[in-house]
């Protein structure tokens, strides 16, 4: 028998480097022009305003956004699988109040916090199994898991109730060094974002994702549990919601009906930013970090320009459309190329 | 038996059941009265107030049946709200008929560029109807905010105030004016070839591009509907509250014309529509949100019923449902894997080589 | 080499009874499969090939008969507990996920495991032992996507590997490959055979299927026609016992084949050189005003993708095509349909029917599309189309209210031609047009083409069944292997001179 292919990386030289890159990581590519373009962006803020790139200024992208990541690293998990989830952001309302009303009628905290993981991955299983059992479009089914999360949270409360609590007030305590400060919102956001990251790369289940994103119906023939992992990702990004939540309220120190309208259509910009595919099969956690920070830093520019703060939605719909037609035209090279 | 299998029996049903239930709970849910040679009552309230969601679904109705969604109307109704609201706040008689036409024109000519806009991402460029609407969704509420300068903008104007709370021969104004809207869509969809054309590309594309229908001028004229529609929608909406409220504006109403035209009957996976369909879909849809108020339940409660609805309309039209239906009154083998999904697929498996 | 009839079979499946809503797929088929051997399953479209197969590897559930894997009784509820049982299948259209590397789409579900989760450095190493034991030294990182269709077949085939597979499928894995990637994988193939692998193939290309078979079962119509050692089989026995003959009732329609067509003026379409890298190698074709050009030739032959390049349903990478004398630039089925080209699709369900519109919108589907939106049909005018085809195809049930779906295989196959003979064509082509329907729905389209040629109508037929095409056709245009092999006048040959012809003529012989 001979050997049939041989691998370009052997043949040696930077070009052969190159094009072994590209046969094994091509779908890095976004996630690096994302990286580009939070460096440009850093870099010209630092040039424009000065102080832009300040210890302060760094810690408190993390500390404002913790809810906005915690919510893509589920989202990116949904989207990678081909699905949407448009509940995020009413979930993330509705658990927030949940807690927020369970702590001031004097339930315990220990209760409290798990109620309100508990009650984001049960919308989050109410969508899974309308997708998965019944057929539902992801887009539908989510849309009622957000009607249903946005009630429910004015069922809950219609105004917003205010906190006290010492385990919520410790989740947003500063731990500073230097100019640097961490909160526990930021940690638990940075834990979600490694836990993700190595549930993806690292577990079958993250790779059955992958491969449910990739092809549905090879992912069957394959003999993966499609079924199991199509209903847990939104069970993943519900949990998320109510992590969020949970996060947003001690941020807060309230918990508010209101909080998180639009907030789906941001996390799904950040997500897509960062180098998911919306089709489905490519895409990662760690990017899906980067597209939050990058969207975080242009609201932070946006605000130091003293700019109304819907420019951050114009100018992140348009990254967004960007983003869709580059990853249009990759997919159209990669069809034409199999 | 023929009554009820025509397509408009249950939608039509579900309303009047639900009138039925209401008169029963509060004989005064159906009472009219007479004021000023004008109709006032509940009934009245309802089809006056339908009128944004009216327009919207009605666009939506045609995305739909040409298998698309478009998630943007809401945020189309902010802008040509915006738009219209500043212009007629920059003229120096805010009552000036013409000065009002123009800036509504205008308002719904933006509109028009905007649905034009999707249309060109989805039928050119090919991106995914939910994807390339969601670019605007996104962008277009900010776009309306900087209109308005971030404001609420009031604005007091008698022609303007006319378009929601005027009386044309016994009754509102937007009443005829979703008419009239539901009457022009219907003679254009119906009195020429488009109804079916697109209904056609719809349900089988490549069945349709195999006959030589140009599809791509029928998605896109679907969605440039869609954005008129909206952006007449916005005005009404602005017209009613006297202001551009660019956040408000529109606000989930996506998602109430999709259920509108899902409770009319016609199917998300495009094809066969009807207009009569939306329209009682959209009277169901402001009539349960009126019945939940007269319940007592709080407007920002409402979501959780609508989401029930939601769910029971999709598990009604699920194949799963079906499927168990069947094998109920059939009583024959319980179908293990889906043969007919799977038959299908066969097909088009066969089709590919 | 043959294997021996004796040794015990590794698969059986007996009296494999499995039914859609209206179809009987399979009715009572036995299918035995031994280990160190190469069996191919052989049959037209509908025959029940890929039912079968579906049947083996768990994707559809089995209304009757039982299945026997290595001598023990199975019930497959999923591909799982097939792959399970040592079944593993490599399909046509690469079922893997080309979003993942090679080494992954090879251990996929079966990553080795450290503390720390999927152990990568493993994964490959192991991946690169199984490609390698096929003989491929492949950069398992690298993308699937950024590999052949052929490249990717193999590595389907370790991927079975992994999961210790002792039975293999592999449904038609060469149909887009080129020569030598179909030696590279037969390579594969032989090597498995040796380790006793029992291997089912199913490939159109009956050179391959001689070329790597020792045993070859035949399925027509959902039955079995016979399991044949392959020396016991010559191709044209293969053939008719594919094909079949049919029913006697419709040989009594007057033949028209023997109609004179004269072929010294300009025809009304001439093709040469038209093909497609990977679909069709670049072929000719000249059709008369009244002349039926029949087009012979087994499913994946070339036939098909022929007339759709022609049509514009494809995009054609080389050859010319001239309509009446003039040469005509047909990029779209619309601009085909301006000059005057119609064609009904082989596949009614996705490609022909429109299925919730009704009977009367159908038919003039076509006609509206070429005048635009704007114009619509006049009721008048309509009602008149309507009326005239309803009545001359005698489509029943005689409603054209009636939504297309609700109507028989062979009264939706009445409207779709009235759709195109609506927009008066000049040449009309018909691709599998009495492909599952009843007998009566055939005869009544076999007279209906016959009399409209004689008319003028110029027609290009496609058709599985032979005897069908000798009596319409005044000429038939043969194809194999995605290749024009010849054509003949269809007054000098018969049905066996026909299959003979197919089965095993050389190309470029010409037997006028």
């Amino acid at each position: 028998m001979t050997a049939v292919e041989t691998t370009p990386a052997r043949t040696g030289g930077a070009k052969a480097a190159l094009v072994t890159f590209s046969t094994r990581h091509a779908s890095v590519l976004p996630t690096f022009a994302a990286i580009a373009i939070l460096i440009v962006l850093l870099v010209g803020a630092q040039f424009q305003f000065g102080n832009f790139v300040s210890p302060g200024n760094m810690s408190a992208l993390l500390y404002d956004n913790a809810h906005l990541l915690i919510l893509a690293v589920g989202m990116t998990f949904v989207i990678v699988t081909a699905g949407i989830d448009l509940s995020v952001g009413s979930v993330m309302a509705f658990t927030g109040i949940l807690g927020a009303s369970l702590l001031t009628n004097g339930v315990p905290v220990w209760i409290a916090i798990p109620a309100m993981l508990v009650g984001g991955a049960l919308i989050g299983l109410l969508i899974g199994v309308l997708v998965q059992q019944f057929d539902v479009q992801p887009f539908i089914a989510s849309l009622a898991g957000l009607f249903l999360a946005r009630g429910l949270a004015f069922v809950v409360s219609l105004s917003s109730i205010r906190i006290e609590d010492p385990v919520m007030d410790w989740l947003r305590t500063r731990f500073s060094v230097g100019g640097w400060y961490i909160t526990p919102t930021g940690i638990i956001a940075l834990l979600t974002v490694v836990v993700g990251a190595v549930i993806m790369h690292r577990t079958r289940f993250g790779r059955t994702v992958y491969a449910v994103g990739g092809s549905e119906q090879s992912a069957r023939l394959m003999g993966l549990k499609v079924a199991r992992t199509k209903v847990m990702v939104y069970v993943i990004s519900g949990l998320c919601g109510g992590l969020a939540g949970l996060v947003l309220t001690a941020y807060s120190s309230a918990g508010y009906p209101r909080n998180g309208i639009g907030t789906e259509l941001d996390v799904i910009a950040a997500v897509v930013i960062g180098g998911t595919l919306l089709a489905g099969g490519r895409g990662y956690v760690l990017g899906s970090l980067v597209g939050v920070l990058v969207f975080g830093t242009i609201n932070t520019i946006i605000s130091f320009m003293g700019a109304d703060q819907s420019w951050t939605h114009i100018i992140v719909g348009a990254l967004l459309l960007l983003f869709i037609v580059v990853q249009r035209a990759i997919v159209a090279r990669s069809e034409r190329g199999s | 038996m023929r009554l009820v299998k025509h397509r408009l029996f249950w939608p039509l049903a579900a309303l009047i059941t639900l009138v039925v239930v209401n008169v029963i709970a509060n004989p005064n849910f159906a009472k009219i009265t007479m004021r000023d040679g004008d109709l006032y009552g509940n009934p009245i309230t309802i089809l006056r107030e339908s009128t944004p969601l009216m327009l919207v679904a009605l666009g939506m109705t045609l995305v739909i049946a040409t298998r698309g969604i478009d998630l943007s109307v809401g945020a189309i109704m902010a802008v040509s709200g915006a738009v219209s609201l500043t212009i007629i706040d920059g003229v120096s008689d805010p009552n000036s008929v013409p000065a009002v036409l123009i800036a509504l024109v205008v308002g719904v000519l933006v509109a028009l560029v905007l649905g034009a806009w999707n249309g060109f991402l989805v039928s050119v460029l090919g991106i995914q109807p939910i994807i390339a609407t969601l670019v605007l969704m996104l962008a277009g509420r900010g776009a309306a905010l900087l209109i308005t300068d971030g404001k609420i903008t009031t604005v007091n104007s008698e022609p303007l105030a006319f378009l929601a709370n005027g009386y044309l021969i016994l009754l509102p104004f937007a009443f005829f004016l979703w008419v009239v809207a539901v009457v022009v869509v219907a003679l254009i969809e119906r009195r020429t070839a488009l109804g079916m054309l697109t209904e056609a590309v719809g349900i089988n594309p490549e069945a349709s591009r195999l006959a030589g229908v140009r599809s791509r001028g029928i998605v896109w004229s679907a969605y440039i509907a869609s954005g008129v529609l909206a952006g007449i929608a916005g005005l009404i909406y602005a017209a009613n509250i006297k202001a551009a409220d660019a956040n408000a504006a529109g606000y989930l109403i996506e998602l109430y014309a999709i259920l509108a035209v899902v409770l009319g009957g016609t199917s998300l996976m495009g094809g066969k529509f009807s207009i009569a369909g939306t329209v009682i879909g959209v009277l169901t849809v402001t009539t349960l949100d009126k019945t939940l108020q007269f319940f007592g339940v709080a407007p920002a409660q409402a979501p959780v019923f609508f989401a029930a609805v939601v769910i029971v309309v999709v598990l009604v039209q699920s194949p799963r449902v079906h499927r168990w239906g069947r094998s109920l009154r059939v009583r024959g083998r319980a179908p293990a894997p889906a043969p007919q999904a799977a038959e299908q697929a066969d097909r088009q498996k066969e089709a590919v080589r | 080499m043959t294997t021996d009839t004796d040794v015990p079979a590794l698969v059986e499946m007996r009296g494999i009874t499995i039914s859609f809503p209206g179809v009987l797929a399979l009715d009572g088929v036995d299918f035995f499969l031994r280990p160190g051997e190469v069996h191919s399953l052989m049959g037209e479209n509908g025959a029940g090939k890929s039912t079968l197969i579906k049947a083996l590897t768990g994707v559809y559930a089995i209304d009757a008969g039982t299945i026997t894997v290595a001598g023990a009784r199975r019930s497959f509820e999923s591909t799982a507990d097939a792959q399970e049982a040592g079944i593993s299948t490599v399909y046509q259209e690469v079922n893997l996920c080309a979003n993942l590397s090679v080494g992954e789409n090879v251990m996929l579900g079966h990553e080795p495991r450290s503390r720390g989760g999927i152990d990568w450095k493993a994964v490959h190493e192991q991946a690169r032992g199984h490609l390698t034991s096929l003989g491929l030294e492949l950069d398992t990182r690298s993308a699937l996507a950024s590999h052949s269709i052929a490249i990717q077949q193999l590595v389907a085939i370790a991927r079975a590997m992994v999961l210790d597979a002792k039975v293999l499928i592999l449904d038609e894995p060469t149909s887009s490959l080129d020569r030598g990637e179909v030696e590279q994988l037969f390579a594969v193939i032989r090597d498995l055979k040796e380790a006793g692998v029992a291997i089912l193939f199913v490939s159109h290309f009956l050179d391959q299927v001689y070329e790597i078979s020792d045993r070859i079962t035949v399925l027509r119509n959902g039955k079995l026609v016979g399991e044949f050692p392959i020396d016991d089989l010559p191709r044209d026995a293969l053939v008719t016992a594919m094909i079949g003959r049919e029913l006697s009732d419709l040989a009594a329609l007057s033949s028209v084949a023997d109609r004179e067509i004269p072929r010294d003026g300009a025809p009304v379409l001439r093709v040469s050189g038209l093909g497609r890298k990977g679909l069709l190698e670049p072929a000719d074709l000249d059709v008369f005003p009244g002349e039926v050009v029949g087009i012979a030739g087994l499913l994946g032959s070339g036939r098909t993708e022929l007339v759709r390049l022609l049509y514009g349903a494809e995009r054609a990478d080389s050859g010319t095509v001239e309509i009446a004398g003039e040469s005509a630039r047909i990029h779209s089925p619309r601009q085909a349909m301006a000059h005057g080209i119609a064609l009904s699709s082989e596949n009614r369900r996705a490609e022909g029917v429109v299925a919730d519109l009704t009977v009367a919108e159908n038919m003039i589907l076509g006609v509206q599309a070429q005048r635009g939106w704007l114009r619509p049909v006049p009721k008048a005018e309509r009602d008149a189309i309507v009326g005239e085809y309803m009545e001359a195809l005698g489509v029943r049930p005689a409603d054209p209210a009636l939504p297309i779906g609700n109507l028989s295989g062979g009264n939706q196959q009445k409207v779709l031609l009235a759709r195109w003979l609506a927009t008066q064509p000049e040449l009309l082509i018909l691709d599998e047009p009495t492909r599952g329907i009843d007998v009566g729905a055939k005869a009544d389209i076999q007279r209906k083409v016959a009399e409209l040629s004689a008319q003028g109508l110029s027609v290009i037929f496609i058709s599985s069944e032979l005897e069908e095409v000798l009596r319409i056709a005044q000429r038939v245009v043969v194809m194999r292997d995605r290749r024009r092999i010849g054509e003949l006048d269809s007054s000098d040959v018969d049905l066996d001179g026909l299959i003979d012809y197919i089965a095993n003529a050389d190309e470029g012989s010409v037997a006028r």
